[in-house]
């Protein structure tokens, strides 16, 4: 394994839709002009997992742009949606900050080559009151290409960013394991936006076989950036409201295409519309679904019988964009127009676009750690964000950060030091270096392992299925449930040490169940604190079934202490909030 | 839910293997490309996508109703044409413009 160390301005780990904007938006010229000493050589280095021309949740492509301001609307009414779906718990200076940019970024879009369907005066064409209809398949080669031709940022690809070099709560760089060229590599940087979206994988999936990873999330997002987090002591927020998304059943494709495309009511097995009667929030949705099964009233379906042949034509064609499994699937046995299409919920998810599990940030997206800004499903408190949001976010995160760079830069502070002396002096230690490439070492020489990354994997996921409320009990749990998943989740935590790798690609998976069993432990302890149920499904709380106003109107965070994750209770930001700043 | 490489068809260029989200494909001593996690794909199509011989197929899994049916995607005069070859030997072509957006 080779050692290398790289220096660079701002870090950006993740070079989804968020990282990659983050990149464009910081490359900006006006911006650069603005660091005096750096002039327009600011240097920006995107590290990403996989390739940024095919990675994160945008890989497959997206068919819909669903978080837009259309004719009629205000961003205040974006934010009011997003609050209703939460039931209000969310941050409105999180919420205000990314629908006000919405339709610049769209428009942004645009210019790089998204192709939006039009009307022939030239308008947008809208789906529902905040989508518009694109074909969105080509969206991650398009933000790649204008990052390509960017000549301050590089890209490296296939490096796996595992943990941060922090120092006295101030983020200096990472550390990353180079898959594909045995490299580890410790980065150095003034600034990092962290942008790895969030955590797929913790809980058993839909199809726990071959088809593990027909999943609605990545499978390669495995919570990195929350885990690197929490283990350096950030705080963080409502990992308790988790997303659960209502799909097609097996291949786990998007639903919204159907209901919202050719207007397919949730109907039950007697062909009752059931979905007025739970409501049509996002986890009403899954949680009417689940209801009706367990009832005996499933299978439950979208009633697509009956489409035109001119709409099954044209949904073909979508999911053949988005989802193609979906379209095969319709080919292979009756199409929509034939037959209902069956839905279900997934297992849980922690994301931060969907619902709102993620960093706490101020509305600058800084996060509690100096220097580390978060964009994207990784930032909390701003749920239904989606790609618009996470290009949002990505803008905010990156003048936010080039303005602390500038900052720091400029300010000769006592506390923070001079430019001059952070250059002559590295910040990342060689005994940090050390003690990590030790560690990889341990895994590459030792054999005969009793457990495999994989038995692990799934025990976790067995675990979080059975007893912190997994598809197998609909999603519900109670307290002593979440007590013997907290202690499975130490006890699989405690086996890691002892796993074999024989390259970095398999350290790498090592690294990524050890990701995910710190968000587990993160999941379950905000699980237990909210003794209420404020969202049907997604934090289903058998002990108090019951929504409860006067004691739960308020965010739950937490953070490591001794080892453990503690959680507190923070106030609702006010009504209209436009703006909010850490207390230091 | 995964893929197939034909061996007999790869060229060994490596583009799959650059571009897949999960870096699950690789290259083997003899120059062709092969998925070595197959369980671990999401089923995004991105290598099918990027492979300029045509050798990569997409298939459903038979835990989730997979009948058999091959899935890819050519590129012809701008359009993105997709290919759905069927067990019984039949074929389906679907061409998508991508200077269209989805209706939906």
């Amino acid at each position: 394994m080779k050692i290398e160390r790289i220096k660079t301005d701002l870090l950006i780990i993740g070079g989804g839709t968020a990282g990659c904007y983050a990149a464009i938006t910081a490359a900006q010229n006006e911006l650069q002009d603005a660091a005096s000493s750096k002039g327009a050589n600011l240097k920006i280095l995107i590290v990403e997992k996989a390739n940024i021309k095919r990675s994160g949740c945008l890989a497959a492509g997206v068919n819909a742009l669903n978080a837009y301001i259309t004719e009629g609307h205000t961003p205040k009414d974006y934010v009011e949606y997003a609050k209703k779906d939460a039931d209000g718990i969310v941050r409105e200076d999180l919420l205000y900050s990314i629908s006000e940019k919405f339709n610049d970024v769209t428009a942004h879009l645009e210019k790089l080559g998204l192709v939006i369907l039009k009307d022939k005066d030239g308008k947008y064409v809208t789906r529902g009151n905040r989508n518009i209809k694109i074909n969105g398949e080509n969206i991650k080669p398009i933000l790649a290409n204008a990052v390509k031709k960017l000549p301050n940022v590089t890209v490296l690809n296939h490096v796996n960013i595992f943990d941060y070099a922090v120092h006295n709560n101030k983020i200096n760089g990472a550390f990353g394991l180079g898959i594909e060229n045995d490299t580890f590599y410790a980065i150095e940087a003034d600034a990092v936006i962290i942008a790895t979206g969030g955590a797929a994988g913790l809980y058993r999936p839909n199809n726990p076989g071959f088809s593990r990873h027909k999943m609605w999330y990545p499978p390669f997002n495995t919570g990195a950036g929350y885990a690197m987090g929490i283990r350096h002591g950030a705080e963080m927020t409502t990992f308790e409201m988790r997303f659960i998304a209502l799909r097609c059943k097996d291949t786990i494709a998007p639903t919204g295409t159907l209901a919202q495309g050719v207007g397919a009511k949730q109907v039950n097995s007697l062909g009752e519309v059931y979905e007025t009667k739970y409501g049509i929030s996002t986890s009403e949705r899954v949680y009417g679904t689940v209801a009706e099964n367990l009832e005996g009233r499933g299978p439950c379906y979208l009633r697509t019988v009956g489409i035109s042949d001119e709409q099954e034509e044209s949904l073909l064609k979508a999911y053949l964009n988005m989802a193609p499994s979906q379209t095969i699937r319709w080919l292979e046995n009756e199409t929509p127009s034939k037959a209902n299409v069956e839905i279900e919920g997934t297992e849980p998810y922690i994301v931060g676009g969907h619902t709102a599990s993620g960093y706490w940030v101020d509305t600058k997206r800084a996060t509690t750690i100096e220097g580390l800004y978060a964009a994207g499903d990784v930032a909390g408190g701003c749920p239904q964000k989606y790609v618009t949001g996470a290009l949002a976010e990505g803008e905010i995160a990156a003048k936010s950060a080039v303005e602390y760079i500038n900052a720091t830069v400029d300010c000769h502070a006592p506390l923070q030091g001079s430019r001059n002396d952070v250059e002559t002096e590295a910040t990342i230690k060689e005994a940090e270096i050390a003690s990590h490439v030790a560690e990889i070492e341990t895994y590459l020489s030792q054999k005969n392992s009793l457990y495999t990354t994989e038995q692990l994997e799934e025990a976790m996921q067995i675990a979080m299925d059975e007893y912190a409320g997994g598809i197998t009990t609909g999603y519900g749990y109670t307290e002593k449930q979440l007590n013997i998943a907290k202690e499975k989740i130490d006890v699989i935590e405690s086996l890691t040490d002892k796993l074999s790798a024989t390259d970095l690609q398999e350290v790498m998976y090592i690294y990524e169940l050890k990701e995910r069993l710190t968000v587990c432990k993160s999941v379950i302890a905000h699980l237990a604190t909210r003794h209420e149920t404020r969202w049907h499904s997604f934090a289903e709380n058998w002990d108090y079934p019951e929504k409860d106003n006067i004691h739960w109107r308020k965010y739950v965070n937490s953070r490591l202490v001794n080892g453990e994750i503690k959680t507190f209770t923070r106030e609702l930001t006010a009504e209209g909030q436009k703006n909010y700043e850490h207390q230091h | 839910m995964s893929i197939n490489i034909d061996p007999n068809i790869c060229i060994g260029c490596g583009r799959c293997h650059d571009v897949c989200p999960g870096t699950l494909i690789k290259i083997n001593e003899q120059k062709k490309a092969y998925i070595k996690y197959p369980k671990d794909c999401w089923g995004c199509t991105s290598c099918i996508k990027e492979c300029p011989v045509h050798a990569i197929r997409f298939f459903l899994g038979e835990d989730i109703g997979g009948k058999g049916s091959k899935v890819h995607t050519e590129k012809v005069n701008g359009l993105i044409h997709w290919i759905v070859e069927f067990p019984d030997g039949s074929v389906k072509h679907i061409d998508i413009d991508p200077k269209e957006s989805n209706k939906y």
